[in-house]
């Protein structure tokens, strides 16, 4: 029997979702014909509460998002995190900078007191996650390649090492050397490095690799004459909540 | 005593999440509430103390839709605070990177979001089984539009090289050759769609509102111009505020907003009807065999001027293609100079227009953020419009007035993670 996919969406721009379907007419008819997509409320109007994988997009931002978080794990035998928002928390977490109130305040002025906000979290914060598809946003090659792995019953291989490794593949000459910041040599790699082949730089949304060697970072950042101070705020973008954590 | 209760908890089909509630008791409507329930994002509150280096990155992140839009929007209010004007190579491909979101984001909502409405399907999915052609040429449409984007900003969603300034990387000569063509190729796809839609029964309903758009003399405007409103005339951007009038609802996380009238409306259509006469030949060929003639005063026609809007933007990128390979492409370098103060950037994103609005100071750093989305704009017009359809429509069977009010909401193409929610319905008789 084929499995029963499920989509569901937290906080988030829910552009992983909609990019999901950005695959080849026959890559995304085979997908199709290899499971059943029964909740998809983005493009679709059946739902169903029976499903064996789910994929979830964005960040935890509000109380009830939590119960309804943990009833999808529990249903689901499978958990796929979906994206920067719901792997690390992502560009959510810049919030938990402020307290919420005035977080609210600041949007909504006098009328702050109709809305409820908590400081933002990835999913793993709530529940056990199984998968992890990073990036912002993430690739839906990548998504597909957890699924077909999942249908093999194989682990995906998901890069462990830093960004630098596929960057120096790329033919990139290294950013530091242009004299800008990069995260590059901390951060997850699995994108292509696709950002500094565009021109800029690495803004570190696949998170931290396993054992960041951020002495390392340190010792470039010096080599170039950089401050920590600079690559900190850039390294808040995404990664806010790993380093409210510490 | 007849009662009828449409309860869409959750519009499916839609950017984000927002419900539709219905109560009347024989035939009299008690309650009537198009709610918006999205998280609140809070991004005005993100965006505070950012270099401007790393605002626009940030503001795309409000949209996976219309990334390019809130990232042009962004760069336009940073540059406006700086006073800082790009080269005319930049703004010749920033047009040209928009025109592939357009393209993209109503493609997506016209075969994706509403075409099942009218093929008489839940979902996109099971047009694979009954018209592959259709669900093919969709996805083709959408993958021409990806690339076009690929080619100028290394990404659709959440474009990379796209920045304050101009560009980080500008794209390969034979790369937008080829991309021309595979657009020149499209146009029969387009024609195609056309042929399709024009067997839409499409719901007979008018209500007239207010129109606002951005307008220039120089093209139909997406990216530069004043506010042009229907009721109004023009008005230069710094007065968006006066136009907007955002307010805030116990019912919704997103702002409403309203004008000279009680409401108005942001889009495709408004566009349409104030700027069409601006459309290139094509998109004017395709208004008139889709029967869409300006003023139209119905909502269920702005899928129509979707479409209308993406022969146009098609024609535009391949006359600004070869505006960029007849002057030839050059890397150019570009240096803002930061000084404290505000500036107000402006565009038209798919579902409408679109304002960001910075404070900076001395260091480059914000420290005053305002986004106006589209779709906050739209919300008090759908009201009005569920308030104006639904007595014609009260004595209907309760499946089919849900279905005309969710057809209603979803021709709006709302956005609403943009906007700060979903809808879905239920119906007890």
């Amino acid at each position: 029997m084929k499995p029963k996919v499920a989509f569901f969406d937290f906080s988030s721009c829910e552009g992983c979702q909609l990019d999901a379907l950005d695959l080849n007419p026959e890559e995304l008819i085979a997908l199709l014909g290899a499971i059943d997509i029964v909740n998809f409320r983005e493009v679709m109007s059946e739902k169903s509460d029976d499903y064996d994988i789910a994929i979830v997009e964005g960040a935890i931002t509000r109380e009830s998002e939590i119960g309804r978080l943990q009833n999808i794990r529990q249903q689901a035998k499978i958990l796929i995190a979906l994206g920067s928002c719901a792997c690390i928390g992502g560009l959510n977490c810049l919030k938990n900078h402020l307290p919420m109130e005035e977080a609210l305040r600041i949007v909504y002025g006098k009328d702050a007191g109709y809305y409820d906000t908590i400081p933002a979290r990835p999913l793993n914060a709530v529940v056990p996650v199984d998968y992890y598809v990073r990036g912002c946003p993430a690739n839906p090659e990548e998504l597909l390649k957890v699924i077909k792995a999942i249908l093999l019953k194989k682990k995906p291989e998901i890069p462990g090492f830093p960004v630098c490794v596929e960057c120096k593949m790329a033919g990139n000459i290294c950013v530091f050397e242009r004299g800008m910041t990069c995260l590059g040599p901390v951060i997850r790699a699995g994108c292509g490095a696709i950002c500094i082949t565009s021109g800029r730089f690495c803004w570190g949304c696949r998170g931290l690799v396993d054992e960041p060697n951020t002495e390392s970072e340190k010792e470039i950042l010096t080599k170039y004459g950089l401050s920590v101070d600079q690559i900190v705020e850039k390294f808040k973008i995404y990664n806010s909540y790993t380093e409210v954590a510490r | 005593m007849t009662e009828v209760k449409v309860n869409v908890h959750y519009l499916t089909r839609v950017e984000g999440h927002g419900n539709i509630v219905l109560n009347a008791s024989n035939g009299k409507i008690e309650e009537l509430r198009w709610e918006v329930t999205e998280s609140p994002r809070l991004f005005e509150a993100m965006l505070l103390g950012r270099h401007y280096s790393d605002v626009s990155q940030i503001a795309s992140r409000i949209c996976g839709i219309c990334s390019i839009a809130h990232s042009t929007a962004s760069i336009q209010a940073t540059e406006a605070a700086f006073n800082f004007r790009p080269s005319e190579q930049t703004v010749l491909l920033r047009r040209l990177l928009y025109d592939a979101e357009l393209l993209e984001s109503h493609i997506l909502h016209v075969y994706f979001l509403v075409a099942p409405d009218y093929l008489g399907t839940g979902s996109v999915f099971p047009l694979i089984e009954t018209h592959k052609d259709v669900v093919v040429r969709a996805i083709r449409l959408k993958k021409l539009a990806y690339r076009l984007a690929e080619i100028i900003a290394g990404r659709k969603t959440h474009p990379i090289a796209l920045m304050a300034g101009g560009f980080a990387r500008i794209p390969e000569t034979g790369d937008l050759k080829n991309i021309r063509q595979e657009i020149v190729e499209a146009f029969p796809e387009l024609e195609a769609t056309a042929e399709l839609l024009k067997n839409f029964k499409i719901p007979e309903f008018t209500r007239e509102t207010e129109y606002i758009a951005l307008k220039n003399d120089r093209e139909y405007a997406f990216l530069s111009g004043q506010i042009a409103s229907s009721d109004a005339g023009l008005s230069p951007l710094d007065n968006y505020l006066n136009i907007t009038n955002e307010f805030c609802v116990p019912h919704s996380t997103a702002k409403y907003t309203r004008n000279k009238r009680e409401s108005y409306m942001v889009g495709a259509l408004a566009r349409f009807n104030l700027n069409s006469e601006q459309l290139l030949p094509r998109a004017k060929k395709a208004a008139v065999e889709l029967g869409l003639n300006a003023p139209c005063h119905n909502p269920f026609m702005i899928p129509v001027a979707q479409l209308v809007e993406c022969f146009h933007a098609a024609e535009e990128a391949v006359d600004i293609i070869d505006a960029l390979l007849s002057r030839g492409l050059r890397e150019e370098s570009f240096e803002i100079k930061v000084k404290a103060g505000r500036g107000i950037g402006a565009v038209e994103a798919p579902r409408g227009i679109l304002f960001h609005d910075y404070t900076y100071n001395d260091g480059g750093i914000i420290i005053k953020a305002n986004c106006v989305i589209p779709t906050n704009q739209n919300h008090n017009n759908i009201q009005k419009d569920m308030e104006a359809l639904a007595p014609a429509i009260i004595n209907k069977p309760e499946d089919e007035i849900s279905q005309t009010l969710e057809m209603l909401v979803r021709a709006y193409d709302p956005c609403i993670s943009c906007s700060t929610h979903v809808l879905k319905a239920r119906i007890t008789k």
